[in-house]
């Protein structure tokens, strides 16, 4: 059997991360169906799984490219309205549910997609904060725009306006977009084996680009990029192509996360939503796959967590957060950690040295 | 008329995004942070001199005062205790720490104070004046506002330029290990922009509840973005600057309210926010920073 260290770190970090997500799919699936978690955590399945996918997409921009994005949420905005749209209207044309929710994840992604390009190639001229405050700019764009957005169905096919319902134009229709009400009346076809397997496939795409060429190519975009260009990498094509993935995978993760509840409005989708997921990503680690799962799982369960605290709970979540910063961050509490962690090593290791020093018959006597 | 009105409107809402954003073009200058708690500070400002006005009527000047007092004070203590442990951190780790203590200050104003808005009264009670036979009305609240601002730009000008401590601050903002070698205090320079900064914060909350009555505790945070959309659309770290994109921001905000579309004036004031920094990357009055290998 090959040792697990001695793989190379990106193979350790796909297994890793992928088994997580399937150990934790192989105990939570029969949990939930046999009704035995309750129903508050059942409930929570969906939405944990997008966000980890959200923050995953996120980590590409912001750990594997190293540009910070203020509005990953406008990408998962699209997604999930582009995503109910299609669903809505396939209801009647598509009957398996499996089959429709795939249907609108992929457009949901594809749409993401194109906002990502259109987005993209504009805001990756910026750096730094200049880009950070455009892609806000466009998280809020998006988000008035949906919410000004009228969409029924009806035997014709699709109606779009800005105004109001009626200027839709429909007979006997269906309304899926309700201006600032959001999308009403999707049906709630999100399962958590779809979110499994949205996990599943982004970390295939992520591994895999970031072992790729173009991978290395944006990471070395990061680590320097004058340098980069100067070995003849193409900085707007490989910004881009990571940007992108980034978009689709979020717009999917949206699809998912709006077939999960039975309407949803734009405003869901607004700028504390993208530093939500911006804090997964920070606290799990930048460039950090694994890290980033287990971060968006659990702030994403500690508002739970707390609810017995219940008034206080955000504020207790506030200070959480300030304190971890803190204390990952300070150099001094970081010497502290790093003098405390080698004084426990040292020692469990003389504890180790003296067990083994000891003759069995010694041993045996003192535990018989 | 409406048009001179409305060019009256967004210059006086401008002005308050200007003062906001004064606060957020120091504290970038100077610690290279974006400060997203300040939005925050702002709401708490409002909620002292709305408190001090209500409970314990005192004279809305009194209260103006006492609310700067109180947000210098919150100001110096955020920095001490949330920022200055990071000052050698990279950016994101304060950035994160900044949305921490922006979380932290409207929860607990959710707590202290309740979700239900609290109707601010406003702190200028002169009549509006009416001009060209009542055609044109000019509330004192928008003259108060843009007198507050001018005066504001033109002392926070002259301590940058004339004082030794606005010397300080331009040599951290310039260098920061440079200025530290020259005998310049790098923290004590800190801590004295964050407290004008927060001072600033608490006027500008003030007179932005004085004319947009409703107090919630999230009634910070969106005039807290725009206000730092402001500082980057006319250049992040000068003071006339950010005046300009504050004013010009609100004049757009409150044109295309009018003329196009309430609903997408935000889209708008974003949308044009990314031209301008597609056309000059720094904004309208920043710096061009020349690459170094």
């Amino acid at each position: 059997m090959i040792k697990f260290r001695s793989l190379s770190k990106s193979a350790r970090t796909g297994i890793t991360s992928y088994s997580i997500i399937l150990l934790a799919f192989a105990i939570l699936f029969p949990l939930q169906n046999l009704g035995i978690i309750n129903h508050s955590i059942s409930g929570q399945l969906v939405p944990i799984c997008t966000y980890i996918v959200m923050a995953l997409s996120l980590n590409l921009t912001v750990g594997f490219l190293g540009e910070l994005s203020l509005g990953h949420a406008g990408f998962v905005s699209v997604g999930a309205f582009t995503g109910v749209i299609a669903a809505s209207s396939l209801q009647d044309k598509v009957s398996p549910d499996p089959l429709r929710l795939v249907i609108a994840i992929i457009i949901g992604g594809i749409f993401a997609g194109i906002v990502g390009l259109l987005i993209g190639i504009p805001v990756l001229r910026l750096r730094g904060d200049y880009l950070a405050i455009v892609t806000l700019a466009f998280g809020e764009i998006i988000k008035n725009i949906i919410n000004c957005l009228y969409v029924g169905v009806d035997n014709k096919g699709l109606h779009f306006s800005m105004t109001d319902i009626k200027s839709l134009g429909m007979e006997n229709g269906r309304v899926i977009l309700n201006g600032p009400q959001g999308a009403v009346g999707i049906e709630q076809i999100a399962s958590f084996t779809a979110g499994i397997i949205l996990i599943l496939f982004t970390l295939f795409v992520i591994l895999n680009l970031v072992n790729s060429k173009a991978g290395r190519a944006v990471m070395a975009i990061r680590d320097n990029r004058i340098a980069a260009e100067s070995v003849g990498i193409s900085i707007t094509k490989y910004k881009l192509t990571a940007f992108i993935t980034s978009a689709v995978l979020a717009g999917m993760a949206g699809a998912l996360y709006a077939m999960n509840y039975s309407t949803i409005a734009a405003k869901k989708f607004d700028f504390n939503t993208s530093i939500l997921i911006l804090v997964f990503v920070v606290l799990g680690g930048m460039g950090n796959i694994v890290g980033t799962i287990i971060s968006t799982v659990i702030l994403y369960m500690l508002p739970e967590l707390l609810r017995e605290f219940s008034d206080y709970r955000m504020l207790i979540y506030a200070i959480i957060l300030i304190l971890v910063m803190l204390v990952t961050n300070n150099d001094r509490i970081k010497l502290i950690r790093a003098n405390a962690s080698a004084a426990i090593m040292s020692w469990l290791r003389k504890a180790m040295s003296r067990t083994k020093n000891q003759p069995k018959g010694k041993e045996d006597a003192h535990n018989g | 008329m409406t048009f001179v009105s409305n060019l009256i409107n967004g210059i006086s809402l401008g002005s308050v995004y200007a003062i906001i954003a004064l606060g957020y073009t120091m504290v970038y200058g100077i610690a290279k942070m974006l400060n997203f708690a300040h939005g925050d500070v702002i709401m708490v400002g409002a909620y002292a001199s709305y408190c001090t006005m209500i409970y314990l009527n005192w004279h809305p000047l009194l209260s103006i005062l006492f609310s700067i007092v109180v947000c210098t004070i919150l100001g110096v203590v955020i920095e001490a205790f949330a920022y200055k442990p990071l000052r050698r951190a990279g950016s994101l780790a304060v950035l994160i720490t900044a949305i921490g203590v922006s979380y932290l200050l409207q929860n607990a104003a959710l707590l202290i104070w309740g979700s239900t808005p609290k109707i601010f009264t406003s702190v200028v009670n002169i009549k509006p004046l009416s001009l060209f036979g009542g055609k044109l009305t000019i509330t004192a609240e928008s003259i108060v506002t843009v007198a507050a601002c001018v005066l504001i730009m033109i002392g926070l000008t002259l301590f940058t330029q004339k004082t030794k401590m606005g010397k300080a601050m331009r040599a951290v903002s310039e260098d920061k290990d440079a200025a530290e070698l020259m005998g310049v205090n790098v923290n004590t320079t800190i801590s004295t922009t964050f407290a004008i900064g927060s001072a600033l914060a608490a006027v500008a909350g003030v007179l932005l509840c004085s004319a947009y009555p409703t107090l919630v505790p999230t009634t910070g945070s969106m005039p807290g973005i725009k206000a730092f959309t402001a500082a980057v659309f006319g250049g992040i770290g000068s003071i006339p600057g950010t005046m300009l994109g504050g004013i010009l921001l609100g004049i757009i905000e409150i044109f295309s309210k009018s003329y196009i579309s309430t609903s997408l004036s935000d889209a708008i004031v974003f949308a044009v926010l990314i031209i301008v920094l597609l056309v000059k990357p720094t904004g309208i009055l920043g710096k061009k920073v020349t690459e170094k290998v």
